[in-house]
């Protein structure tokens, strides 16, 4: 009974951790078709200046609570800067290319951005615990869990609301849903697919930059967190389907789930899981669960 | 029998095992293991003329490498023959297996399936105690029966062993990409159904392009197993296949001595870089791959023909 307790909580812990991550990567694959490989370095740089200011702001003496609000604003403020330098200073010079030539030039961007992150951060460990303690622990039958982990799983219920409400239920989502489906057409139509773009990458950066902002509390922020957490995120996207959100969130929970079930009965086999699982998925769903399908061009 | 150009390559062979003999130890380690890659990043070229870009060529980095580690040590040989031959065996063995799933998939998916492989090895390593986990083990170094030769300090041997596996190697693909079964790859790219359309099986190619390249991959890492003299999971992981596509890129898919030569180039720009800002040289590395895709998409090796044409205008 603690064991299928623990599994469930890690697990679904782990899950929604794993889709606030690649909800953005799996958005700007929708979108843009470009599989972002710097994503993980989004990712970093949020949990950097989330965790470099986070231990600003307990120095300084401020009210704890507010210190939420404070990951929220440094993962927008980053993610807008990162998102606008990358796109507009250089992606959009290279539309057009072949998706393959697309996941070489992101591979670039990773690269400069781990060592921007270096110059930037240095390569000292950085803590900022003062959130995840701050909300204490709770006890359900002998097992003590973190409350900062379930706030995490609220956050990411609430973010996946939006995404979805957005994408279905708003004028701006269903634009955006007809560039996903041909960005020739909508184009056509009138859509501005540049704005569309950009404001679309700005978005995938600032989930990247939350999440790490959001983990930043939970862990000791070090160089190579975001080379880690990048090629797990490709394997929930690729999972649930490359482009498709409601993908990405079965596909953590999928990744999520076994995972915790690996660690707790079999812990040396943890990241063999991972990938055994998006095999057996590849190997019958060869463009995962939910994507869309494509015709085939002669 | 021999023309001019074999004859010329025999000669240039000869040669540089020769200069083997007085180069510093600093320096033929280092072109060993630039070959090492090299071997690796031929075949990945082979893969890429048919227009897939493996993220995964650690996987037979990494096996070739602890096929030699763990032969080594547990069948307590040194005989590089005996090694090398286990080393390409690996290769062999999974990417036949891997590759019959493999060779279903196209672009990004097939990027980001064979990724997914290696990183499976490296999960599986990174547990496996008795093969040392996450510190690996060490490699005694290797010799012909006994033979191993000390040049400055140094075993030459293994050196010895890469230019000779680079040059049999180089000229069997030169060979092959002018085979039908070669050519095939450029015509796959540019499109696979009129390639059907023509009779010939394009799965069955690419295949067989998956396993040579894998073959020659496992080669380099035990190439690599044997002159470094230490191996560790770190060789599956995605970063390090990162770095064959980055110098295939680099140098091009143009000719098969463009990702040897590209191979050490890079080993020695590497060098250099991290000696100079062991902070900065990743970005060194992203700029240059960036400026590559923008001003040279066909590699270096794409310099020799811009030259060319201008000498003969």
């Amino acid at each position: 009974m603690n064991l299928a307790l623990a599994v469930l909580v890690d697990g679904v812990v782990y899950s929604s951790w794993l889709f606030l991550i690649a909800a953005g990567l799996t958005l700007i694959y929708g979108v843009m078709k470009i599989l972002n490989m710097a994503h993980g370095s989004f990712y970093a740089i949020g949990a950097y200046s989330g965790a470099s200011l986070i231990g600003v702001y307990f120095a300084g003496g401020n009210p704890p609570w507010a210190s939420y609000l404070l990951l929220i604003g440094v993962a927008m403020v980053a993610g807008l800067i990162v998102g606008l330098l990358i796109e507009r200073g250089f992606l959009r010079f290279m539309y057009g290319r072949d998706e393959v030539v697309m996941i070489l030039v992101t591979y670039g961007i990773l690269l400069i951005l781990e060592d921007t992150i270096k110059l930037l951060w240095g390569v000292d460990p950085y803590f900022a615990y003062q959130p995840y303690t701050l909300l204490g622990r709770t006890k359900i039958s002998s097992l003590s869990f973190a409350n900062y982990d379930f706030m995490l799983i609220a956050v990411t219920a609430v973010v996946a609301f939006i995404l979805w409400w957005s994408l279905n239920r708003t004028k701006a989502g269903k634009i955006l849903q007809s560039v996903i489906h041909d960005r020739e057409i909508a184009g056509a139509l009138g859509v501005n697919v540049t704005k569309i773009f950009t404001i679309t990458f700005v978005i995938g950066a600032f989930l990247g930059a939350f999440a790490g902002a959001m983990t930043a509390p939970g862990i000791s922020v070090v160089p190579g967190i975001g080379i880690e957490v990048i090629i797990l995120a490709f394997a929930v996207v690729v999972i649930g389907g490359l482009g498709s959100v409601g993908g990405a969130f079965v596909g953590a929970l999928i990744v999520g789930l076994s995972r915790a079930l690996s660690v707790h009965l079999y812990p040396d086999g943890e990241l063999f899981v991972i990938y055994g699982v998006m095999g057996l998925v590849l190997a019958f769903r060869p463009q995962g669960l939910f994507a869309i399908a494509s015709a085939r061009k002669i | 029998m021999l023309n001019k150009n074999s004859l010329i390559l025999l000669v240039l062979a000869v040669a540089l095992i020769l200069i083997g003999l007085v180069m510093p130890y600093w320096f033929s380690f280092l072109v060993t293991v630039a070959l090492g890659k090299g071997l690796v990043v031929l075949g990945l070229v082979i893969l890429m003329r048919a227009g897939l870009v493996s993220f995964g060529q650690g996987l037979y980095y990494c096996a070739g490498a602890y096929a030699v580690g763990a032969f080594s040590h547990f069948v307590e040989t040194d005989n590089v023959i005996l090694l090398l031959a286990v080393a390409m065996l690996a290769g062999l063995v999974i990417s036949s297996v891997v590759g019959l799933l493999l060779s279903r998939y196209r672009d990004i998916f097939f990027a980001m399936f064979s990724m997914a492989f290696s990183m499976i090895l490296y999960g599986v390593l990174v547990k496996s105690a008795e093969l040392g986990s996450s510190d690996g083990f060490n490699v005694t170094s290797p010799s012909l029966f006994g033979f191993a030769p000390e040049v400055n300090g140094g075993s030459i041997l293994s050196y010895w062993v890469a230019i000779i596996l680079a040059f049999v190697f180089g000229a069997i693909i030169w060979r092959y990409f002018k085979s039908p079964m070669g050519v095939a790859g450029e015509a796959i790219r540019e499109n696979e159904i009129r390639v059907e359309y023509l009779g010939v099986s394009v799965q069955k190619v690419i295949y067989i392009k998956y396993i040579m390249a894998a073959v020659l991959a496992s080669t380099g890492g035990a190439i690599t197993a044997m002159t470094v003299g230490h191996i560790d999971p770190e060789m599956a992981y995605w970063t390090t296949s990162g770095e064959f596509v980055f110098i295939a890129l680099m140098a091009g898919t143009g000719h098969v001595a463009a990702p040897l030569l590209g191979a050490v180039i890079f080993e020695l720009l590497r060098s250099f870089a991290f000696q100079v800002s062991p902070y900065t040289w990743q970005m060194i590395l992203g700029i240059t791959l960036l400026a590559i895709i923008i001003f040279l998409p066909k590699g270096l090796w794409s310099l020799k023909d811009k030259l060319m044409k201008g000498a003969k205008s």
